[in-house]
């Protein structure tokens, strides 16, 4: 017997980009992204208001380019899914407004979803990937999180092992870019100033590894520490009159950041006894994240998963996706008067 | 049928025959919770009507002026639901509703309606009358300072809500031919709060 794979329209709105994806069952048909990036560059981050107000207006052009692509009507929908948090309250306000809206308008059900979550779900939606098995470790690092989960069962049953108890990763990369007087976002900046650089050039600290924190901190990061190395590194250069190795310092502080990431994951699989890791976020964009990961998981008899990069940072498929998982597992709808969270946790799949 | 969608005080959700005539109407006042009850009020409307959401033809949007987050969530459940139908979503001015709902009974003079755009500021609209267009506005939408702002020759009428009821009416005047259409933007009367970030030193 062949059921049906339902069929979900996707909308993320938790930080700058607006996100609709549209997939039926595990099968992406279309995932438009609007970004207010370069609206934010002049502020060196994203501002919450100029986020919120970008959704409002990307809105309807980016669910009718989405719904062209997927060569759907809206109509045959069988649910409409969206990111009830974590994220800026403003911003996801907006894709819930609209949400309820289009669920009640087109007669079909609401599915109000984890972010997080929607990026570990992103990975069901990787062409010729073969299945995700479970349980799986997922690293998700972005401009806003750095989370390490344990995934037994990605429809109901994810914990929280670690996050950054400072700054988010991509924050990292985008307040060091600054320091070195290189544009936002600061991740790409960083990833081409470090090309040329030498990364064993300095030493700088890794935050939350030191056996003393190991105690505690086993799976957090901390980031905040090691943008203030970086500054304090760079500012003894310029007051001795001594020009700044940008390459090397580029290069130097993205091996400390992979480094903590990568090792910290690899941790996770080996106490858990689980060889299988998964990437997601923005940062995965990086290069050298994904060759270090890449290598030290072989090496550590790790399978090693990297959803493509359009599935990687923020998108509606991944929330369209998970919300598939959870229709097909049998979950109720949430309800109309479900709330944003802006620090949803990760535990919670769906606001019921 | 017109559905009238307004978070630009409360959250405030009317359905109306073509004619402007009101077939069901409900509000929540909170100023925090729009979006957890815009989309129940609006299945709420419908089905006090006994409406089926391919019966509405036009959604009407009240564009405010009104505090931001608050304000774009009906905008966008508005325009979601324009897309759900593929109808129309017409955009009304929210301070034109509030003065419509008012100049159904005859006044002396002018009309001012002034809301609360919070950080002690006023948003206010001047409005000289009534015609068979609605309301015939002259000042306004603008910001004033709450404390020393004065209403001197006009009838001063602060609202605390405004009623969709008069929001679906405009837009049905509106797609009659008879009233102006408003700009299918909100009327934010504020520029973002953005404070440029300037690059901090951290040595002493
Ligand atoms: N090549 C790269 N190397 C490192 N960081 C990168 C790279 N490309 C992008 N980033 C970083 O990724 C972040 C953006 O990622 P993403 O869009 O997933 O997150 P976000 O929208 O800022 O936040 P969130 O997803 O947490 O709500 C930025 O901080 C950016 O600097
Ligand atoms: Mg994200």
């Amino acid at each position: 017997m062949t059921t049906r794979e339902p069929l979900v329209l996707g909308i993320e709105t938790s930080c700058d980009e607006t996100g609709i994806g549209i997939v039926r069952g595990r099968r992406l048909l279309s995932n438009r992204i609007a970004s207010s990036m370069d609206e934010h560059a002049r502020y060196g981050g994203v501002v919450p208001e100029v986020a919120a107000r970008a959704h409002l207006e990307a809105l309807v052009p980016t669910i009718d380019a989405a719904v062209a692509e997927a060569g759907v009507e809206l109509d045959e929908l069988d649910a409409v899914a969206v990111t009830i948090g974590p994220g800026l309250a403003g911003a996801l306000m907006v894709g819930v407004g609209a949400a309820k809206a289009l669920a009640v308008g087109l007669g079909k059900p609401l599915y109000a979803v984890n972010h997080l979550v929607g990026h570990v779900g992103a990975d069901l939606l990787t062409p010729d990937s073969g299945r995700i098995e479970y349980p799986t470790v997922a690293l998700l690092v972005s401009g806003g999180h750095t989370s390490l989960l344990l995934v037994r069962d990605l429809v109901d049953d994810v914990e929280l092992l670690g996050e950054t108890i400072d700054d988010a990763a991509g924050e990292a990369f985008d307040k060091v870019a600054r320091v070195l007087g290189l544009p936002y976002p600061g991740g790409p900046e960083i990833d081409r100033a470090a090309a040329t650089g030498d990364p064993a050039a300095i030493r700088f600290p890794r935050g939350l590894t030191a056996p003393k924190d190991l105690d505690r901190h086993r799976y957090d990061f901390s980031f905040s520490g090691l943008k203030t190395a970086v500054a304090r590194w760079v500012e003894k250069r310029e007051a001795d009159g001594d020009p700044v190795p940008v390459a090397d310092v580029a290069a130097s502080f993205r091996e400390a950041v992979v480094d903590v990431l990568v090792s910290k994951a690899l941790a996770a699989c080996r106490d858990t006894g689980v060889p299988r890791l998964l990437l997601g976020g923005g940062v995965v964009a990086n290069r050298r994240l994904r060759d270090v990961a890449a290598q030290r998981a072989a090496e550590a008899g790790v399978d090693l998963r990297i959803p493509p990069l359009d599935l990687c940072t923020d998108n509606g498929a991944m929330i369209a996706v998970l919300a598939a998982e959870r229709i097909r597992a049998g979950h109720a709808p949430s309800s109309q008067l479900a709330a944003a969270d802006s620090t949803l946790p990760v535990t919670l799949i769906q606001v019921p | 049928m017109i559905l009238a969608i307004d978070s630009s005080i409360g959250t405030s959700v009317a359905l109306c025959d073509p004619s402007g005539r009101l077939a069901s109407a409900r509000s929540e006042a909170g100023h925090l919770t729009h979006a957890e009850v815009v989309g129940a009020l609006i299945g709420g409307v419908l089905e006090d009507a006994g409406v089926g959401p391919a019966e509405v033809s036009a959604v009407a949007s009240g564009m405010g002026p009104g505090p931001f987050t608050g304000l774009r969530i009906g905008i966008a459940a508005a325009r979601a639901f324009g897309v759900a139908r593929r109808v129309p979503v017409v955009p009304v001015l929210s301070h034109d509703a509030i003065a419509a709902a008012r100049l159904e009974s005859p006044i002396a003079g002018e009309l001012v309606v002034v809301t609360d755009a919070r950080r002690r500021e006023v948003a206010w609209t001047r409005y000289s009358g009534v015609d068979p267009s609605g309301p015939v506005r002259i000042g306004g939408p603008e910001l004033a300072p709450r404390d020393v702002f004065e209403v001197l020759d006009a009838e001063r009428l602060d609202a605390m809500d405004v009623p969709a009821e008069f929001v679906a009416r405009l837009a049905a005047l509106t797609l009659a031919g008879r009233r102006a259409g408003e700009a299918d933007e909100p009327v934010y009367l504020r520029a973002p709060d953005v404070t440029l970030s300037s690059r901090k030193r951290v040595t002493p």
